[in-house]
């Protein structure tokens, strides 16, 4: 018996099959990779933690070993989760919290972000890393920032981003813009956190609070002075009051 | 009708016979979809500027365009003409779905980097092209062939263009820096290698625009060199 192609009924029992067809394969592989996803996930965050005061390259931490490197610095007990002001959330997951997400998501209210603080250990002296999150020219930039044992001088930071212009704005993941931060620091002798200031004239160098941005990618510049002075402030307010 | 003539054909025509070398031959040069069909441009742009980026989406592409065409032409003579293109549709945007997931699941940094333009493979004129030009109308090992020659034909230009663009405008290919470094060192205050001489990367490269540039300069450079490819007015 010949089939009528161009019956109605034989499209849509076609339509139909192909659909349950394609769409239970698709689940199935959705499901089989999921546990690979996260994986990859977890790990990425360990990395970022880690960049912010070690050089991956160098240190030769690459997804593979960097679970066992992250527990050898990291001490996730340790970790602590604050709100807006700078005062410690009980119950939550430091490194169940992502930052990222929660700065796109626009119904979560600013004063209930979450602001998660890592402790890590080198040498023998104490390190903290906060994450920081903002927006570039294109889209979203982060950051993780490395504090050294006074809990106020900047020992180490990486940046990272989504799509920012190669070659101009994309230089903020370069070694040479991170190390214009280290050094500084987040509040004053008498315990104020003062805002840093992305400065085009130079000065950065020899001025505190002050970072040369980079020639070409001021929108992106100006990002990251926004997000490190939004997000620094409350771990600045954490560590005054810890210091009080 | 055509089930007694196809049956008594097929042994005649070897796998590699000269008409089916010239379906995976044709798109890399003569029949090139980017260079003389300008098929896939959008795509050709915005992931060349490293080659391993250019590289994941050229095979990308290929696995698409040749499975595509030979899920579709097997399938041929049971689809329902009315929703012909919509079926097309389906199994190569499922495709695509599946090199999205592998990737991210396999080579997430990777992944990352290409972001939505594997999503995007979808709208790659090429594949559903040739789905409805030529897998539609010919048999699945021709289909496979002529899929794995236009993927082919894309991912070369591809890396062409992106072997130009890291080189000039990153001073390295694959990630490896072979033209010394640009960051200075104590000693080198211009950096190493040809930077220590002057040499500055072309920032112009690195912006999509260029790519644009360089894949007319190769569109001009094949028209002058093959006659057959120049319009008469």
């Amino acid at each position: 018996m010949a089939i009528n192609k161009d019956s109605n009924g034989y499209t849509f029992g076609f339509a139909i099959a192909m659909v349950i067809v394609v769409g239970t394969a698709l689940s199935l592989l959705a499901i089989g990779l999921k546990p690979y996803r996260d994986a990859n996930g977890i790990q990425k965050k360990q990395l970022e933690i880690l960049s912010a005061f070690l050089d991956l390259d160098a240190e030769k931490i690459s997804r593979k070993n960097v679970a066992e490197k992250f527990d050898e610095y990291v001490n996730l007990d340790e970790a602590v989760v604050l709100d807006r002001n700078g005062k410690i959330k009980e119950g939550v997951n430091a490194f169940d919290i992502d930052v990222q997400v929660e700065y796109k998501d626009k119904k979560l209210k600013d004063e209930d972000k979450n602001y998660p603080l890592f402790v890590a250990k080198k040498d023998g002296k104490k390190l903290y890393v906060m994450p920081i999150v903002g927006k570039g020219l294109w889209g979203p930039i982060w950051g993780n920032i490395c504090l050294g044992e006074d809990m106020n001088t900047i020992e180490g930071a990486s940046f990272g981003h989504k799509g920012e212009t190669p070659g101009l704005g994309a230089e903020i993941a370069q070694k040479f813009f991170i190390d214009r931060w280290i050094g500084e620091k987040l509040s004053d002798d008498s315990g104020v956190f003062t805002k840093f200031e992305i400065v085009k004239d130079g000065s950065g160098a020899a001025t505190e609070k002050k970072v040369d941005g980079i020639t070409g990618g001021t929108i992106t510049s100006k990002g990251v002075e926004e997000m490190a002075n939004r997000c620094l402030a409350v771990y600045a307010t954490y560590f005054n009051n810890l210091k009080n | 009708m055509s089930e007694v003539a196809e049956k008594t054909k097929a042994p005649s025509e070897s796998l590699f016979s000269k008409k089916n070398r010239k379906l995976i031959t044709d798109p890399l040069t003569d029949n090139n979809p980017v260079t003389v069909q300008v098929l896939g441009i959008c795509s050709a742009l915005a992931i060349t500027v490293q080659v391993s980026q250019a590289l994941v989406m050229g095979l990308s592409v290929i696995f698409v365009t040749m499975m595509g065409n030979f899920v579709i032409s097997s399938m041929r003579n049971y689809i329902p003409p009315k929703i012909r293109i919509i079926v097309q549709l389906v199994i190569a945007a499922a495709l695509v779905i599946i090199v999205d997931q592998i990737l991210a699941a396999f080579l997430p940094d990777l992944s990352a980097k290409l972001s939505v333009f594997v999503g995007l493979i979808i709208t790659n004129c090429i594949i559903m092209g040739r789905l409805e030009a030529f897998a539609m109308a010919n048999k699945p090992w021709p289909s496979l062939l002529d899929g794995l020659g236009n993927g082919a034909g894309y991912a070369g230009l591809l890396l062409i263009v992106a072997t130009i663009r890291e080189l000039f405008g990153s001073g390295s290919f694959f990630g490896i820096p072979i033209l010394g470094s640009p960051i200075p060192t104590a000693g080198h205050p211009n950096g190493s290698g040809l930077y220590a001489m002057g040499y500055m990367n072309n920032n112009m490269m690195v912006l999509p625009p260029m790519a644009l540039v360089l894949v007319g300069i190769i569109i001009w450079i094949q028209r002058s060199r093959n006659k057959s490819l120049q319009e008469s007015h």
